[in-house]
């Protein structure tokens, strides 16, 4: 996996609560191969107005944040059921740091799973965050995993509270299987040992 | 040191500990179609599968029950058939085993694993699916899992894990007439509630449990995840060593022998504990319909809908009203008086040839009144029914005998209820929406949906006076 250390990139807010998977990624498109590039469904029924078409309203529709690797959103971001595709369509969008006052649990642990940074802040701050990023001109932020900041567009730094597994993996571009694969060695001894006992499970 | 069944198993498959989780040694993991995505994460990392004959892939879940002689050219949608053809590019690739169209048992994993000796007692299994649970029934521990899971398995034969409560569900008393399995564990799922098991690994035990054939326990462990339950098990006896003998990944011979002397210790120690235990009296137990959007909103079929005007918890109250609006029902109605549109026999909880030929004789010389969808679990299954003449006996009833599959259960194959549409289901979900939108779903067992299919409404098959000759 990538590893994800700084990263200065556009910042778009979302400002709307408990969206949850199926607005990420509606359920008809789970069938759709990866390969297709899920950027093209994320967020894709409520971004678009009644008659289908691209709502200007919502930011990410807006051609100064279609760069945008960040999203600052609002609170319980990713509520809803275990379905990874919504993260697949985030990353494939080009989306590697999420802010909100809240994240789904699950959804926050299929991010880390896939390399993208999930990082809370408290509402009041999110708020304002929201407000810089739409009203300035400029709306390019630095994310720093290291240490733990977020620097915004005034030059102001934010710091972040990152978990230290999360930290470790995201520095080390490290996912869960790699993480496990540390212990190839363990697992080989542990099968070559089981194999013998149990000589008829594998043959 | 005595130890539970389960302790047992976990014991044997820890590989390394951290924290608290454990790396445990995974003996099998089941794929189906949606297991494209685990795929596509082991070929963007660049990763190899470790032991590809230590997978097993399954057609179930998009394959149509129509058509299927004319194999893939049978299947008109074409992104159902992309998943079709997918699964099988893919284990083509990594030279893992599938189970798809034209096998010759082809058909749900859940039925497939047992049927073909994938599941042994003692083993670890980790499916794709979360009625993986199934499996225990013959002693293993068993889980569904995610595709980043499924890859985790696939790359490394390994998953952590927290390690599970132990719960044990003793069930005692001889069971009435007419009442299968399926009752027991909706029964169960009733009284101890969707989140009863939460956190356990499930032991059931108790003479009701013992005197049941493999099958049926099956039905009873798949649906344990019903109740929020890690995984779901019964100790392997005579039965699971006759059950087993002869399926095509069963040992034989001395690697049989050496096998029964690691089966035979795979038991609950008699000074062992359990961190909880439930006692259930299968004396009370009638047959069982739910009435609502979750398989804990269950009924006696004697009974009336429960009116959330007296329940007292607010919450509780509102996901009643919820699901009385959602199912059409009022407060009081009676069960055997709710008029039904259709049935479907089938799914990895009740299409197993026991469970067809219960249909089937209830539904013997019969004409069905309703449109009725019978899937069996698998082309095994289907060839069996078949020689026994089951498919006749559905045919002229006037039930559609079909080709195998998850089909209704969870309706992304094309087989779904419509709109407001209500079903006697023999699956294991009555979700909103599950198998289809606006559908409602009453879970029943087998005889109760062949019974519905024939007068159009529940009935209590206790009452009928053959029911005491069916081998439940
Ligand atoms: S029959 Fe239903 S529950 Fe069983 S494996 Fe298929 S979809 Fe899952």
């Amino acid at each position: 996996m990538e590893p994800l250390v700084t990263l200065k990139a556009t910042a778009a807010p979302l400002r709307l609560a408990n969206v949850n998977t199926d607005q990420l990624f509606p359920a008809r498109f789970i069938k759709k191969p990866r390969a297709v590039g899920y950027a093209q469904y994320l967020f894709h029924d409520i971004r678009r107005n009644d008659a289908s078409e691209l709502d200007q309203n919502f930011s990410l529709n807006q051609a100064r944040f279609s760069d945008a690797k960040v999203i600052v959103a609002s609170a319980n971001f990713g509520s809803g059921s275990s379905r990874e595709g919504a993260v697949y369509a985030l990353y494939d969008a080009g989306f590697r740091a999420l802010f909100a006052p809240s994240f789904g649990e699950i959804f926050a642990s299929n991010c880390l799973k896939n390399g993208i940074l999930t990082a809370t802040l408290d509402q009041p701050t999110i708020d304002a965050i929201q407000s810089l990023l739409l009203s300035s001109d400029d709306a390019s932020v630095i994310v720093d995993i290291n240490s733990e900041t977020l620097t915004l567009p005034s030059g102001e730094s934010i710091s972040l509270t990152l978990d230290p597994f999360q930290k470790h993996c995201l520095i080390n571009g490290l996912n869960e299987i790699d993480l496990s694969l540390e212990f190839h060695d363990a697992i080989s001894a542990f099968e070559a040992t089981y194999r013998q006992q149990y000589p008829w499970i594998s043959s | 040191m005595s130890a539970t069944l389960f302790e047992k198993i976990w014991t044997n498959h820890v590989v390394t500990d951290r924290d608290d989780e454990s790396l445990i040694y995974v003996d099998r993991v089941l794929l189906q179609e949606n297991s494209f995505h685990a795929f596509d994460k082991i070929r963007r990392e660049q990763r190899s599968v470790r032991n590809p004959a230590q997978a097993f892939a399954f057609s179930d879940h998009y394959v149509p029950t129509r058509n299927r002689e004319l194999g893939l050219g049978g299947i008109t949608d074409p992104e159902i058939r992309n998943m079709v053809e997918l699964i099988a590019s893919d284990t083509d690739a990594y030279g893992i085993e599938l189970f798809g169209i034209g096998h010759d048992y082809q058909g749900i994993l859940h039925v497939v694993g047992p049927e073909y000796g994938i599941t042994q007692p003692g083993l670890v299994i980790a499916g794709a699916d979360s009625h993986t649970s199934t499996h225990g029934a013959l002693g293993a521990y068993a889980f569904g899992i995610g595709s980043s899971e499924v890859a985790h398995v696939l790359a490394t034969q390994t998953l952590w894990r927290s390690k599970p409560r132990t719960l044990q569900i003793t069930v005692t008393g001889e069971r009435q007439p007419g009442v299968s399995s399926k009752d027991l564990i909706l029964y169960l799922i009733r009284t101890i509630g969707s989140g009863g098991a939460v956190g356990y690994a499930v032991e059931y035990t108790g003479d009701t449990i013992e005197q049941l054939s493999i099958e049926a326990r099956m039905t009873v462990c798949n649906m344990s995840i019903e109740a929020g339950a890690r995984a779901g098990l019964i100790a392997p006896d005579e039965k699971t060593f006759d059950y087993m003998r002869g399926k095509p990944l069963i040992p034989t011979g001395s690697a049989w022998d050496q096998a029964m002397q690691h089966w035979q210790t795979l038991k609950t120690d008699d000074q062992a504990t359990f961190d909880r235990d439930v006692r259930i009296d299968a004396t009370a137990i009638v047959p069982q319909v739910t009435w609502g959007t979750n398989p804990e909103m269950v009924v006696d079929v004697t009974g009336t809908i429960p009116d959330p005007a007296k329940e007292n918890d607010l919450e509780r109250r509102a996901r009643m009203e919820r699901a009385l609006e959602y199912m059409g029902l009022q407060p009081d109605q009676s069960i055997q008086s709710i008029p039904l549109d259709r049935v479907f026999i089938g799914s990895c909880t009740n299409s197993r040839l026991e469970d067809l030929r219960i249909a089937a004789r209830v539904m013997d010389g019969q004409t069905c009144r309703l449109p009725t969808m019978i899937v069996p679990g698998s082309e095994q299954v289907k060839r069996a029914a078949e020689a026994e003449g089951l498919h006749q006996i559905f045919e002229n009833a006037g039930a559609e005998w079909l080709a195998p599959g998850c089909s209704m259960c969870v309706a992304i194959n094309g087989d779904k209820l419509g709109p407001g549409e209500r079903a006697a289901s023999t699956s294991n979900r009555n979700f909103e929406g599950r198998q289809g939108q606006g559908g409602r779903t009453h879970l029943v067992s087998p005889a109760m949906a062949a019974a519905a299919a024939i007068t159009g409404q529940f009935d209590n098959i206790s009452n009928y006076s053959e029911a005491r000759s069916w081998n439940l």
